[in-house]
């Protein structure tokens, strides 16, 4: 696809790169991190990191009505042999290392959750099959906290899968121990209503590997705010997202890649198809290149296919850059209609319209889709893409 | 025995905000086994002449008909086009990230021929459509036109002609920015659809260059929008020897 061809009215593709002797990414938050809601004031709007969210459909998320139901999330975990799956209390050590919540509903999380869920897979033990989390909604408001911790060497694949009808803040925390490798694939397939919350944070030990894909299909109102931290030199981040968004959802995906420490490497890729009036996707890369982060090596890209009229993209960019001393930076942002070339070219040769759309979107997502390596869900992934274009054909 | 009839075709096209007439009567009959040769000076309107044929939403027509054995083709949405027997080879084939060149053959040739071919004889199929092509089996694993070479396209589009045997097939510019090797194996792959006698060829081309190689039964001279002169293979001698002058100099009122 042409780069920012034919930008839909209304969205943006603002992007910058900023040399800069202090970072912006912190300071134009409303308040610094902290794990006490109190900390953050209610937010009205204007704020740099809810401009773009509807705050009227957060469900009280944001200025503490909502009040969670006890029950109405049920969340099952199915570990392979050798993890140990535990339910702690507010006061366990291993909560909150991997990162301190920045904004208001993440600490509302923090500040509200009764028991959080820890599951750690021991020093290199190295897993055949992956740790599967169902979270599935009942109806209810919930605050959570899961910790996935592997200690040094280990290698784990771990499936959140999201679905069925919440409201839910969580902070989700990632710590992988010096030469460890995790894939996360966190699956938002929420029913319509549903709202989803969370700051995810990884901490990336020496030599160790982390990847994220994020796939977010359902939901009235999803926001989430994966974070990337390092505690040793050599370590490396992928974060892969695919969104599609539909008529009258809010899509939110907004990163933050803090090259704190030298030698490290990142590589973000989100793509996302919208269809539908007021249909809405948001997706923030901040990369921050921290002065001592010498030899830093991160890219990150954000592409968006607009399928249909009244659909409505927000891509920001932003890579803050404090020292020269690294080995490459880079980021690209675009957003373009279904290219009606492509579609002729397939439909020249005999290819029905739906079907030409299917091709062309189905080898939009492709590249991220190999990317999971968990054959199940990359056929569920495939399925749900067709289904959902099913739905824009009919 | 197909035969595609375009009987006094207008065609417009939106730019800047005006309406231009790009075709302003166009006669033609291709008849099945038949080669036809549309030569003209660039802007003459050859290329809106076979992308309008294939249905490209850009093109208007404001008048005349064109029927493939009788049947409207001007009703028909372009894949319906394809599936009743056109075939356009393109000179600019537009790239499909995402979707390799396998699945978009076999996608392709479903559609044509309204059920999926056998999977055993398919991939021979094409594996022996593409050795013929002098093109590499790893082709089929990249995606349509992705990062291809100008000849790799062209190969494409002939190993598609080739695999999809329409009844009237229409080469827009297929020898453009060929070297004299490609040409060669790009004009073969059109002669081997020929030979078989069941296509109808429009080839429309700007040089005399690659009639060395296809011969036509009739040469059309296109200029100003509509043909001007038609003959046999032997006008396009005198073109090659006089060149476009005499028709875009006035000499065009035929």
């Amino acid at each position: 696809m042409a780069e920012a061809q034919n930008i839909p009215v209304g969205s943006t593709t603002a992007g910058s790169i900023a040399v800069a002797a202090e970072s912006t990414v912190a300071t134009r938050m409303s308040a610094p991190p902290s794990f006490d809601v109190a900390d953050f004031p209610v937010p009205h709007g204007r704020e740099e990191e809810w401009r773009f969210t509807p705050l009227e459909r957060l469900r009280g998320l944001h200025d503490g009505t909502a009040v969670a139901t006890g029950s109405g999330l049920k969340v099952e975990v199915e570990a392979p042999e050798g993890v140990t799956v535990e339910t702690v209390g507010r006061d366990d050590a291993r909560l909150g290392k991997a990162g301190t919540p920045v904004d208001r509903i993440a600490a509302q999380a923090y500040s509200a959750f009764e028991k959080a869920s820890v599951v750690t897979v021991p020093k290199e033990k190295v897993l055949e099959t992956p740790i599967r989390i169902a979270v599935h909604g009942e109806g209810g408001v919930a605050f959570g906290h899961q910790v996935i911790e592997l200690g040094a060497f280990a290698e784990a694949v771990v499936v959140i899968d999201h679905t069925g009808d919440a409201v839910l803040a969580a902070n989700v925390d990632y710590i992988l121990g010096d030469g460890a490798k995790l894939t996360v694939v966190s699956i938002q397939d929420w029913d319509e209503k549903s709202v989803h919350v969370a700051q995810h944070n990884a901490l990336v030990g020496r030599d160790a590997s982390f990847k994220s894909v994020v796939v977010t299909f359902g939901g009235d109102l999803v926001r989430l705010h994966p974070r990337v931290q390092y505690a040793g030199t050599g370590g490396e981040a992928e974060l892969f997202g695919l969104y599609f968004t539909d008529k009258g959802q809010h899509q939110e995906h907004r990163l933050l890649v803090d090259h704190n420490t030298p030698h490290c490497k990142s590589n973000v890729a989100y793509k996302g198809a919208l269809q539908g009036d007021d249909a809405h996707a948001v997706w923030i890369g901040d990369v921050l290149i921290e002065a001592k982060a010498e030899g830093t090596d991160t890219y990150e890209m954000n592409r968006n296919l607009v399928l249909t009229d009244g659909a409505r993209v927000d891509s920001v960019p932003n890579l803050e850059i404090e020292t020269g001393e690294i080995v490459g930076a880079g980021h690209a942002s675009a957003t373009g209609r279904f290219d009606d070339e492509q579609l002729f070219y397939l439909m020249a040769r005999g290819i029905p319209e739906h079907e030409a759309r299917r091709l062309v979107v189905r080898g939009f997502f492709a590249e991220l889709v190999q990317q999971i390596g968990v054959a199940d869900i990359e056929e569920r992934l495939i399925a749900k893409i067709e289904e959902e274009l099913e739905a824009a054909v009919a | 025995m197909a035969t595609l009839e375009i009987r006094d075709l207008h065609v417009t096209v939106e730019a800047d905000n005006s309406t231009k007439e790009i075709l302003k009567g166009v006669d033609l009959t291709v008849k099945q086994g038949e080669t036809h040769a549309i030569m003209g000076p660039n802007g003459s309107g050859k290329s809106t002449l076979a992308y309008s044929l294939a249905g490209h939403p850009k093109y208007t027509i404001t008048e005349g008909t064109v029927t493939l054995d009788g049947e409207d083709v001007l009703e028909m949405s372009v894949d319906e086009r394809a599936r009743a027997g056109l075939f356009l080879a393109m000179q600019y084939p537009v790239e499909v990230p995402g979707v390799s060149v396998s699945n978009f053959l076999r996608t392709s040739a479903t559609a044509i021929r309204g059920e999926a071919p056998k999977l055993r004889t398919w991939v021979k199929e094409v594996k022996e459509a593409m050795e013929r092509l002098n093109m590499d089996p790893s082709f089929a694993e990249r995606n349509v036109n992705e990062g291809f070479s100008g000849g790799e396209k062209k190969r494409h589009e002939i190993l598609q002609l080739e695999l999809l045997k329409p009844k009237i097939a229409i080469l827009d510019e297929t020898d453009s920015g060929l070297d004299v090797d490609a040409l060669r194996v790009v004009s073969e792959g059109v002669n081997r659809v020929r030979e078989t006698g069941e296509v109808g060829t429009l080839l429309i081309t700007h040089y005399t260059r690659i009639l060395r190689y296809i011969k036509p039964d009739h040469v059309h001279v296109f200029s100003g929008g509509r043909i001007v002169e038609s003959g046999g293979a032997e006008l396009a001698d005198k073109l090659e020897e006089e060149g476009y002058e005499a028709y875009t100099k006035g000499g065009a009122s035929a």
